[in-house]
């Protein structure tokens, strides 16, 4: 205890002697004095650049000795203004600023993107791209997952499950380059349809990759969930009651991991996913171990669900059968007079989506993302809002971190995982 | 949602003279300014109704002379799994309404980020400030009438 250790430098008329390190940190420059350090609170400032808040973001924390008594969030520091970028973009020239929200798991983004601009103008896609959007998103959830438990692990000091984590995620990101032609912005969704067709080589490759995933993870497990560091750092810390969880708008694992089932891929279910076969786990205790939990079991579901997908994959187009509003391929514009008139209408005036507002919402790695689109008829939105989980579960982070420990913020950040690009908008 | 329910959930607010449109398929409903508080606190407080979760608020200029302002709240129900919209019209000149996170409490970042890109002024709000562009910006960006390119000088640049 630090107040003991300082009473003990009391003097008999209770004047404090000064140890020698802090006289030696006194100076006439110096405007403080070190007369009752210990007794005084004090503001500290995390970030925007530190290592533990994985990203941007700025933690204004005032401490009582290593207690923190209250914290304040500064947001903005990534704010781009991608929904006033989007009053000025096409709907499908919008497709790659979605890449650059939560750039854990880009692809998951661009098919919440191309089914909320789909659902706006009605449009119904093929059974086969649905299958290639659900596979693509789930290995995104797998990709975005494995970083955020990897990096809740280093940042409690062990490194060698980080690194496993990364092997694994490489792996995704190389079946990424194989289906979309890029590991990061990806990309890859048309509104309508894919960019591409999975080629055997890649359906192959995710089928490899989904055999042996489960074994390495059970590995990483291993190597954590009976680690005494890991657990004591991590239960009951973060806590969040579950009422002030649903109070709050917190979605994703952090909900889950208080026992309320919300998945949106259940309850409002978009593209496959009410055929598929998978479960959603939930935990009850609202600590950061509970939503470790939540997150490996995830990662179990979501190998599942694309064992089953490749199962059922079926074969046929991947873009939709409707001209005036996909874009057509591009062989087809270089040979075919009336693609070339579609393609020049497309790219120049846009969709043109009918009067009208619509909101779309997919359950993210992170949470619900959402896309709220107000259509004036024109080929470009009049108002998109987005619904970033990152931005809405950060504002939980003040109830979180009272009371708990310094070194606690950060274990509570990573086990939150939020992402400043999808944050900052 | 289910058309028992939404039946139940007009009846309940009958007494306010809500007006009723859907958002391609979802209910959207909108009060009068002066009685949003009495609606949501009906539509969170009844069981039977029960929309525990504010999800989302979304700020739209219309552009328009009258009514130019509006605010898109997204309730959730965690019971029953569906979702509703409560649409607020603002004025146009001043732009204020009552602020919803005395409900709930999620509303209180939701409502700043409508501050910070609107310009909407929340009455009672525990924490009025911008979220994400600087304290002392003048500017409301995502208003129409706010360029696309932003305006010279709005953000001093640090001294060399």
């Amino acid at each position: 205890m630090p107040h003991t250790i300082y009473n003990d430098l009391k003097d008999s008329d209770n004047k404090i002697k000064k140890t020698k390190i802090l006289q030696a940190l006194e100076s006439e420059d110096l405007n403080v004095t070190f007369s009752d350090a210990l007794d005084n609170e004090m503001v500290l400032n995390m970030g925007p650049q530190h290592p533990a808040t994985h990203g941007v973001l700025r933690l204004l924390v005032s401490l009582d000795g290593e207690t923190v008594k209250k914290c304040i969030p500064e947001l903005g520091y990534l704010h781009r203004g991608y929904e006033k970028l989007a009053e000025s973009c096409s709907y499908h020239e919008f497709i790659p600023h979605t890449d650059r929200l939560d750039y854990l798991q880009p692809i998951a983004n661009n098919v919440a993107y191309a089914l909320a601009v789909e659902k706006l103008i009605h449009l119904d896609i093929p059974e086969r791209a649905k299958y290639i959007r659900v596979i693509v998103s789930e290995l995104g959830r797998i990709q975005s997952h494995l970083l955020s438990v990897g990096a809740l692990f280093m940042d409690m000091g062990a490194t060698t499950p980080f690194l496993w984590a990364i092997r694994e995620r490489e792996k995704i990101l190389d079946i990424y380059d194989m289906v979309a032609g890029a590991r990061f912005t990806t990309s890859y969704t048309r509104i309508g349809g894919v960019a591409q067709d999975f080629s055997a080589e890649s359906v192959s490759a995710i089928k490899a990759f989904i055999k042996q995933f489960p074994k390495y993870l059970q590995e990483i497990r291993d190597l954590m969930e009976r680690n005494k560091v890991f657990i004591v750092r991590s239960e009951g810390i973060g806590y969040l009651s579950k009422e002030d969880t649903i109070a709050l708008g917190v979605t994703g694992p952090v909900l889950r991991a208080v026992g309320v089932d919300r998945d949106l891929r259940k309850d409002e279910p978009y593209l496959v996913y009410p055929d598929l076969n998978f479960e959603i786990p939930t935990y009850s205790d609202g600590d950061s171990l509970a939503r470790y939990y939540v997150r490996a079991e995830e990662m179990v579901q979501s190998t599942r669900i694309i064992e089953q997908c490749l199962d059922k994959f079926p074969d046929g187009p991947i873009y939709a059968d409707a001209a005036k509003k996909v874009l057509p391929r591009k062989e087809q514009v270089y040979t075919k007079m009336e693609e070339l008139i579609h393609d020049f209408m497309l790219i120049n005036f846009g969709v043109n989506p009918p009067l009208g507002e619509s909101y779309m919402a997919v359950e993210a790695s992170k949470g619900e993302l959402g896309f709220y689109i107000i259509s004036d008829g024109s080929g470009h939105p009049f108002r998109l809002k987005i619904r970033s989980p990152s931005f809405c579960n950060l504002q939980s982070v003040p109830a979180m971190i009272k009371e708990c420990l310094i070194s606690d913020t950060i274990v509570i950040l990573g086990s939150l995982d939020p992402v400043m690009g999808e944050a900052d908008k | 949602m289910t058309e028992e329910r939404l039946k139940l959930i007009m009846s309940k607010i009958k007494i306010f003279d809500v007006e009723y449109d859907d958002v391609n398929g979802t209910p959207r409903i909108t009060p009068h300014t002066d009685n949003v508080l009495e609606v949501c606190e009906v539509l969170k407080e009844y069981p039977e109704i029960s929309f525990d979760m504010l999800v989302d608020a979304v700020s739209v200029d219309r552009f328009t002379k009258n009514q130019r302002f509006e605010v898109i709240y997204n309730l959730y129900s965690n019971k029953y799994k569906d979702r509703l919209f409560i649409r607020v019209k603002l004025d146009s000149r001043i732009p204020e309404m009552h602020t919803l996170s005395v409900i709930w409490k999620s509303a209180n970042w939701y409502e700043r980020e409508a501050y910070d890109m609107m310009g909407i002024k929340f009455i009672n709000h525990p924490d009025l400030r911008r979220v994400y562009m600087p304290e002392e910006f003048e500017h409301f960006p995502l208003r129409k009438d706010f360029p696309l390119m932003g305006i010279s000088g709005s953000i001093p640049l640090p001294n060399k």
